[in-house]
């Protein structure tokens, strides 16, 4: 406890302070397959790995409380290279790349291995583009930069209005996860789920804002690693790939190619429609060969991109770093930890496919006799609670490819149990979701809570307000938005992918554009960021209403998941059209572009402002 | 032009790039190897159908590596500029 008061041995002392962390982590885990051994109930394990970890979050949350500005907006800007990368890694990968991406390739195969390489790829835009930039602003938020860079309230408010749309639209989709999940281990309706997990997401940012966020963070990364990776390296061990299967799964590629021709799969089209669930009707691996589906993968990858490098709660977590070079070396170990996960989950969902198709393993469901695939105790568990259903169509007996739905999000959940592995890997993975999803969360609410506390209130409405008063704004709109989250979440308007792609394009319609080019072209104006950000996100929103629901058939496939291309593009031309219909911007904001642009002396803003 | 203003300009030059580069690299390995995935499968490596190892892994791997040599770079262009930070 006194290491925190001391933030210098702090500092010094994380790695071995994480080092410990992990470790005991790792005994929990132990003690809990003991648990199970000696005979304690399946859900009481459950509710010890998600409890615990939640309990030991709030701890560093209350552990890191602070009333300092620079430590509540941008924690102190003294994280370590690596360090913010854990904790980037963990701000970014959110229930949708921990629950339900792997489910999703599971499905869809080939052209959902998009989202893979959209959400790594974009990090090449953060780093080359804007993360050093940024970082040599010194900027407290998104909107912070874009105020200050062209200066004026108008342009500064148009961009807290993009961060906000952007922004809570991704917070319903983490917290209607975190109410999944912790409905399921504490054994609460999902309403109550939800509060439960926004009482658990508040002590980890509210006491302490981007430094609490911060180390929280780095735990939940830990965990949530943990938590992916062991139950797939255990479950390749069993088939035979070895401890590092990620290199050498290409045969399970294969034989799955083999499989599909076996079970007719693509071919055997269900002759019912379950709500939420689906059949398997997409090869593993068939890529398209049309100009539109080939363009449809583009767009998916670009919308993704676009968006990671437009996200406030990631650009701003390179704000924390001690120096520009900091900055950028941070993407690079960022997008490292994020790589860990991602090369993993494609290895994930061909090894469940594997284990369902190939009627060689024990484990296999699709051309089994319907009594040998409802024995399976975890057909049954999630039978129960809607996550899959068995529907014997053309009554023969035998369940065939399109005879048996399941819902993609419970891929990762259930592999564990699909895959014979002890329950305690099923409450190791529940507490990993969990982590995933509550960082997610955590850092989202701390950008929106942030950009209205600093930009709309202290920047526009009460300049005069003193420190004390700034930080417990923060902190009052920080239960409110949560709050206001959780009830849209309790609605479940829409599926944890869909909403989260939906905030990667509301994100790169408004603000992709303005953020390049205020650092990287002199000549864009305060009136041409303006149009571009409310141009680009009207654009976006219209698109996007008028394809979901409003009957117009999409341009070149580009379906909702992927508005964000036609915002973006109409932001593109208005902020250059207008940029150069208008005055070109004077002396001193173009010194001020120079001197972001080289990483020595001191930042624009200065540390409190 | 003084030194101090001429450095700056050729920090900006070499910048700009090093970022265009990068630009390429990214292009290449995010849209152009994934366009032609179907031909790429015909291809094995490391028993893998080459497209689907480029979405699910090559891809990635490129981005990663990439991203630590940028960092490297760019730095010695500061450096050698003389706008690097003091530490």
């Amino acid at each position: 406890m006194a290491m925190f008061r001391m933030q210098g041995s702090f500092i010094d002392n994380l790695p071995k302070i994480y080092g410990y962390y992990t470790g005991g982590f790792l005994l929990f885990v132990g003690l809990m397959a003991l648990a199970e051994k000696m005979g304690v109930k399946e859900d009481t394990i459950g509710l010890l790995f998600v409890g615990f970890t939640i309990f030991i979050y709030a701890l560093i949350g209350w552990l890191s409380r602070t009333m300092q500005l620079d430590a509540y907006y941008v924690a102190g800007r003294q994280v370590p290279t690596v360090f913010n990368g854990m904790a980037t890694a963990a701000d970014w990968m959110s229930g949708a790349s921990f629950v339900a991406m792997a489910g999703g390739i599971y499905l869809g195969g080939h052209p959902y291995l998009a989202f893979v390489v959209g959400w790594t790829g974009g990090y090449v835009l953060v780093a080359v583009l804007m993360a050093p930039y940024l970082r040599k602003f010194g900027c407290y938020t998104v909107p912070d930069f874009i105020g200050t860079r062209y200066g004026g309230n108008a342009a500064r408010l148009a961009a807290v209005v993009v961060l906000v749309v952007a922004s809570f639209t991704y917070v319903t989709a983490q917290i209607n996860a975190t109410g999944t999940i912790a409905s399921r281990a504490l054994l609460v309706p999902f309403e109550v789920g939800i509060w439960f997990g926004l009482a658990g997401i508040l002590l980890c940012s509210m006491l302490g804002g981007m430094r609490a966020v911060t180390w929280t963070q780095v735990a939940q990364y830990i965990v949530l690693i943990i938590a992916y990776l062991v139950p797939v390296i255990w479950m390749s061990n069993k088939q035979g790939f070895g401890v590092i299967p990620q290199f050498v799964y290409g045969d399970a590629v294969l034989r799955i190619a083999e499989l599909e021709q076996l079970h007719q799969v693509g071919v055997l089209l269900p002759t019912e429609k379950v709500a939420g669930l689906g059949a398997l009707v997409t090869k593993h691996n068939a890529p398209g060969d049309s100009f539109v589906a080939n363009w449809r993968f583009a767009t998916l990858v670009a919308c993704m991109m676009i968006g990671t490098a437009s996200l406030p709660h990631i650009l701003m977590r390179y704000f924390t770093t001690p120096s520009v070079r900091a900055a950028r070396a941070s993407v690079a170990w960022s997008l490292f930890f994020i790589f860990l996960l991602y090369f993993t989950a494609p290895a994930l969902a061909t090894f469940t496919k594997l284990q369902m198709l190939d009627p060689n393993l024990a484990t296999s469901v699709i051309g089994k006799s319907l009594a040998e695939v409802n024995a399976h105790v975890w057909v049954q568990k999630w039978a129960a609670v809607g996550g899959l259903k068995v529907i014997d169509s053309n009554g023969d007996g035998i369940v065939q490819v399109n005879e048996f739905f399941m819902n993609a999000d419970i891929v990762v959940l259930a592999t564990p149990e699909i895959a014979g592995l002890p329950y305690v890997i099923s409450g190791l993975v529940a507490a990993g979701g969990m982590a995933a999803a509550m960082s997610t969360a955590d850092g989202l609410l701390l950008a929106i809570a942030n950009a209205l506390s600093h930009d709309l209130y202290y920047k526009m409405i009460d300049p005069k307000a003193d420190v004390k008063r700034r930080l417990i704004v923060a902190r009052v709109l920080l239960v409110v938005i949560g709050a206001a989250a959780a009830l849209v979440a309790s609605l479940r308007l829409t599926g944890i992918l869909g909403a989260v792609a939906w905030a990667f394009c509301f994100a790169m319609s408004g603000l992709f554009f303005p953020l390049v080019l205020g650092i990287w072209w002199k000549r864009a104006t305060a009136a041409g960021a303006i149009a571009g950000m409310l141009g680009g996100l009207g654009a976006g929103s219209w698109y996007l209403y008028m394809v979901y629901a409003g009957g117009m058939a999409p341009w070149w496939g580009m379906d909702h998941l992927r508005f964000g291309m036609v915002g973006a593009a109409v932001s593109l031309v208005l902020i250059v059209v207008v940029s150069l219909l208008t005055p070109a911007p004077d002396k001193a904001t173009q010194d001020m572009v120079d001197e972001v642009r080289i990483p020595k002396g001191e930042t624009i803003l200065g540390s409190s402002h | 032009m003084n030194t101090e203003a001429s450095n700056r300009v050729v920090h900006w030059q070499r910048t700009r790039r090093l970022m265009i580069w990068h630009m390429i690299i990214w292009f290449i390995f995010s849209y152009l190897v994934h366009w032609f995935a179907k031909d790429l499968n015909a291809v094995k490596f490391m028993d893998f159908p080459l497209g689907f190892y480029m979405a699910s892994q090559g891809s990635l791997v490129a981005f990663v590596v990439q991203l630590f040599i940028f960092s490297w770079q760019q730095h010695k262009i500061d450096v050698e500029c003389g706008m690097a930070e003091t530490e």
